[in-house]
């Protein structure tokens, strides 16, 4: 009934040209945490107001936005933030990774290869990599000033004595044009070579401590390791049961009480994209079909699962249909976290991070709220 | 052959300030030289000042005035003026001192106390504990005591391993402090030609022994420290 | 005799307002070295240890430091990486409470990797062979290398304090009353253990204790101070045994005799 009275994209226009100052910054001293006045959004902190804000702040009337939430389109989170700027700002909305100018992602990296001109902006709880052994600002300020890295080190150090080998999943330090050390956000250590040379503009907004970072186009972007102890990617041992990907990052799906699971793709446009080209993984409706699917060469046997899997339950049915749908209850954030924790996992929870995709009790945005 | 040590109008005056800053004259105008392949005894009764001469040439004491001009390292150096770490490269390379008792440092067993000396000196740790150990075994200490710290020996024992530990090096200066007070006959003949040994080494030793025997035994030359006693009035 | 100080420190003074801090302190030490400097607390020692530290920026005087290329630099001249490279390298700055000197949330194997990591060390096992050698160098038992500090007693911690520093070979090592805390057996072992490193390695230290017991035992050399200045310097033995400064003979007479 009124028209909505916010600026275009929410923000004031004042506010946003001090955060493409920030932003501009940022991209000049790529991985430099560039320090900004976070404003109060309609969204408690934790739910990524860092990244809305940056996103606010570069959205024009032409771009086309898609939100992803571990990787997923249909989210809460997801869906509230792309609802929101659908509202403020008018602007078009998609869930394919291609056709997007714009993405805003919290923990993951979209599969699909970004291409020149595209955005990614990272939701970002704890930007300071160093924090977690280093407490006082000052200090670690100097320490990035004067290159000061060691301390990284002895977390990974850490992690091997107590695990025998870096047990850090996600967060994975990484540096930057062999300058700043970064932390990637909570992003699985999957995503990290992602990061590398990208053709896109990554953005880092951390809203509650007022930071924003950046990775200009075809950066330099290394993870952190000790020769002895390679940085080394998550391996899963079989591809998409929806879809039959392979060398993508999958989420574990708990099935029923009795120990079934399944492992899909966390990248859920990824996933629906492969079927719909005709790619099915061995749990699929129509599974079948995979037998003739050109890359899966009708690869249908495997642990636990196929033909002779008696035991296991239905296959999952509905393929995913868009917002608002959650029908697909999830465990954890993805498999390696149920098996492996470090420290990073335990800070990154106290943190106060929204779960997983399955959250209920997502606060209404205020904004919906009013109306 | 020439003196490696001369002492030449030395003094030395005790200034007590916590009894009013009075002043007590201990020696006066001392003089005397050592020479290499003698032993040198100090003489006189006691509390005439024998082991504050002794202490004053080891750098243990600060002089007043005069002078102890010192062989070393193919110079000369008065230790009187000289800055601390000349009086410590004199320690280590040229003066050698077994003082009357044994400053025990604590967890060092006594074959290491022995052998130290010559490990600051460069030797081979090996070589160093092999050479404390015959010194030791010459000196009759059971081998049993050789790896417990001195700290619960008896005097003779705690003796006999600040005996080995002063002799263990080669310094071409020797000052001895009554190394034999708390040692038996058998042991004090030992010390006697270990002394003898040191002298034929072409040592210069400077001793105190109140022991007659011994002093009659090893004593070259008798200084009279009495002669050096500062006029009471004067001071 | 190595013929040039490997620190020197010229009219350092500290003042806060009117208060004197420390004043006009001089001094040189060589490499291989000990330097005590005792008084009691408020005597200004630990200002002129932070003083010459770069910890604390005195008021006048200069600190003067070899670097390892020979050269002698201002301290306080020195750039801030400068500097702080050299905290971390050749250097290395024992506290009175270990926990001051040591990450506590951290195992003690990754403690004492620390500074091997800062300078570059990028190969775990060779890391941790080293961390392992220097926690048996300090007595500290293999099978506790992965053991944060926190589950370590007083002696242990400064052990391992101690062996955090030492690692990358530092020529000066400062240290603010090392035993401090400890309990008297404690700070014999403690006492035995520096005395063999400092030897074996030929470090140059600076101590400051309120212990003469702890001067005659590690120290060749000893400054006396009071109300923030020197009054007595020379060598340990010579000024506990013969102290001439009225202050000296007085802190000498105290010791308790066992």
């Amino acid at each position: 009934m009124n028209a909505p009275t916010y600026n275009f994209a929410y923000l004031d226009e004042q506010t946003k040209r001090m955060i493409r100052r920030a932003i501009l910054k940022a991209i000049a001293i790529p991985g430099y945490q560039v320090p900004f006045a976070s404003r109060e959004m309609p969204m408690p902190y934790g739910w990524g107001t860092g990244g809305v804000q940056v996103t606010a702040a570069i959205l024009g009337p032409d771009d086309v936005l898609k939100v992803i939430d571990q990787g997923a389109d249909d989210t809460t989170n997801a869906v509230s933030i792309r609802k929101f700027f659908q509202r403020v700002a008018g602007i078009g909305t998609t869930t394919s990774t291609g056709d997007a100018t714009i993405i805003q992602t919290r923990h993951r990296i979209p599969e699909q290869p970004l291409h020149e001109g595209q955005v990614l902006v990272y939701q970002v709880p704890i930007p300071e990599p160093l924090r977690f052994l280093e407490p006082r600002e000052t200090e670690t300020r100097k320490m990035h000033a004067l290159e000061e890295y060691g301390l990284m080190h002895v977390k990974l150090y850490e992690d091997i004595a107590r695990n025998g080998h870096i047990a850090t999943t996600y967060a994975y330090p990484v540096k930057v044009e062999g300058r700043y050390v970064m932390d990637p956000s909570p992003t699985p250590k999957f995503d990290n070579p992602k990061m590398h040379m990208s053709a896109a503009l990554q953005l880092f907004g951390a809203g509650r401590e007022k930071r924003i970072y950046a990775l200009p186009p075809h950066t330099e972007v290394v993870s952190l390791d000790f020769e002895d102890h390679p940085f080394e990617v998550q391996r899963f041992d079989k591809p998409c049961a929806l879809c039959g990907a392979e060398q993508v990052y999958l989420d574990e799906v708990v099935l029923d009480d009795r120990g079934g699971r399944m492992f899909v793709c966390s990248d859920t446009d990824h996933c629906e994209t492969r079927r719909a080209n005709g790619f099915f993984g061995e749990m699929a409706e129509g599974g079948h079909d995979a037998q003739t699917s050109p890359l899966r060469g009708g690869r249908t046997e495997g642990p636990g699962g196929g033909e002779d899997g008696t035991n296991i339950p239905p296959p999952l049915t509905p393929p995913l249909k868009g917002e608002g749908n959650l029908s697909r209850p999830v465990a954890g954030v993805g498999s390696c976290k149920t098996s492996e924790t470090s420290s990073f996992d335990c800070v990154a929870q106290a943190e106060g991070t929204p779960p997983g995709r399955t959250s209920s009790g997502h606060p209404p945005l205020k904004g919906e709220g009013s109306r | 052959m020439p003196p490696v040590l001369v002492v030449s109008r030395l003094a030395k005056t005790f200034t007590m300030h916590l009894r009013g800053g009075i002043e007590l004259p201990v020696i006066a105008n001392a003089a005397f030289a050592l020479h290499p392949g003698t032993c040198a005894v100090l003489g006189g009764p006691s509390g005439v000042g024998k082991s504050s001469i002794l202490k004053m040439l080891y750098g243990n004491y600060a002089a007043s005035s005069g002078r102890i001009l010192v062989r070393h390292r193919g110079g000369e150096v008065d230790l009187v003026t000289a800055e601390p770490r000349t009086i410590l490269d004199l320690r280590r390379e040229t003066i050698g001192y077994v003082s009357q008792f044994l400053r025990v440092v604590p967890r060092v067993g006594a074959l290491d106390i022995v052998a130290e000396p010559l490990v600051e000196r460069g030797t081979d740790r090996r070589d160093a504990a092999r050479r404390a150990g015959d010194l030791l075994a010459r000196l009759n200490l059971p081998e049993r005591l050789w790896s417990l710290p001195p700290a619960t020996f008896s005097g003779g024992e705690q003796q006999r391993v600040n005996i080995a530990r002063g002799f263990i090096t080669d310094h071409p200066i020797l000052l001895l402090d009554e190394p034999t007070a708390s040692l038996d006959a058998a042991n004090r003949a030992v010390v006697v030609e270990m002394i003898a040994e040191k002298k034929r080494a072409g040592v210069a030793l400077l001793g105190i022994f109140h022991d007659v025997e011994v002093r009659n035994a090893v004593a070259d030359v008798v200084i009279d420290v009495a002669g050096f006693a500062p006029d009471r009035k004067a001071a | 005799m190595n013929e040039f100080p490997l620190l020197s420190v010229r009219s350092v003074t500290k003042t806060y307002g009117a208060r004197i801090g420390c004043a006009d302190v001089n001094f040189d030490v060589w490499p291989g070295e000990v330097l005590a400097v005792v008084g009691e607390s408020g005597s200004g020692k630990t200002t002129l240890l932070n003083c010459i530290s770069t910890r604390l920026e005195p008021t006048a005087g200069t600190v003067s430091y070899r670097m390892r290329d020979g050269e002698m630099r201002d301290l306080y001249r020195l750039g801030e990486a400068e500097r702080r490279f050299l905290l971390r390298t050749d250097w290395g700055f024992v506290h009175q409470n270990p926990a001051d000197g040591l990450r506590m949330t951290v195992s003690a194997g990754a403690n004492v990797g620390e500074r091997l990591m800062a300078i570059g060390d990028r190969h775990y096992g060779r890391i941790r062979d080293t961390a392992t050698d220097w926690l048996g160098r300090v007595e500290i038992g293999a099978d506790r290398i992965d053991d944060q500090p926190r589950a370590f007693s007083g002696g242990m911690r400064q052990r391992l304090q101690i062996a955090r520093n030492l690692v990358t070979a530092p020529r000066l090592v400062f240290m603010d009353e090392p035993t401090g805390g400890l309990d008297v057996s404690v700070q014999a072992r403690l006492l035995d253990l520096l005395r063999g490193l400092v030897h074996d390695l030929g470090l140059a230290v600076i101590i400051v204790t309120h212990d003469l017991a702890v001067a005659r035992l590690l120290s060749h050399r000893m400054m006396v101070m009071k109300d923030g200045r020197v009054v007595e310097h020379g060598l340990t033995d010579r000024l506990l045994d013969d102290p001439r400064a009225p202050y000296t003979q007085l802190l000498v007479s105290s010791i308790l005799q066992v």
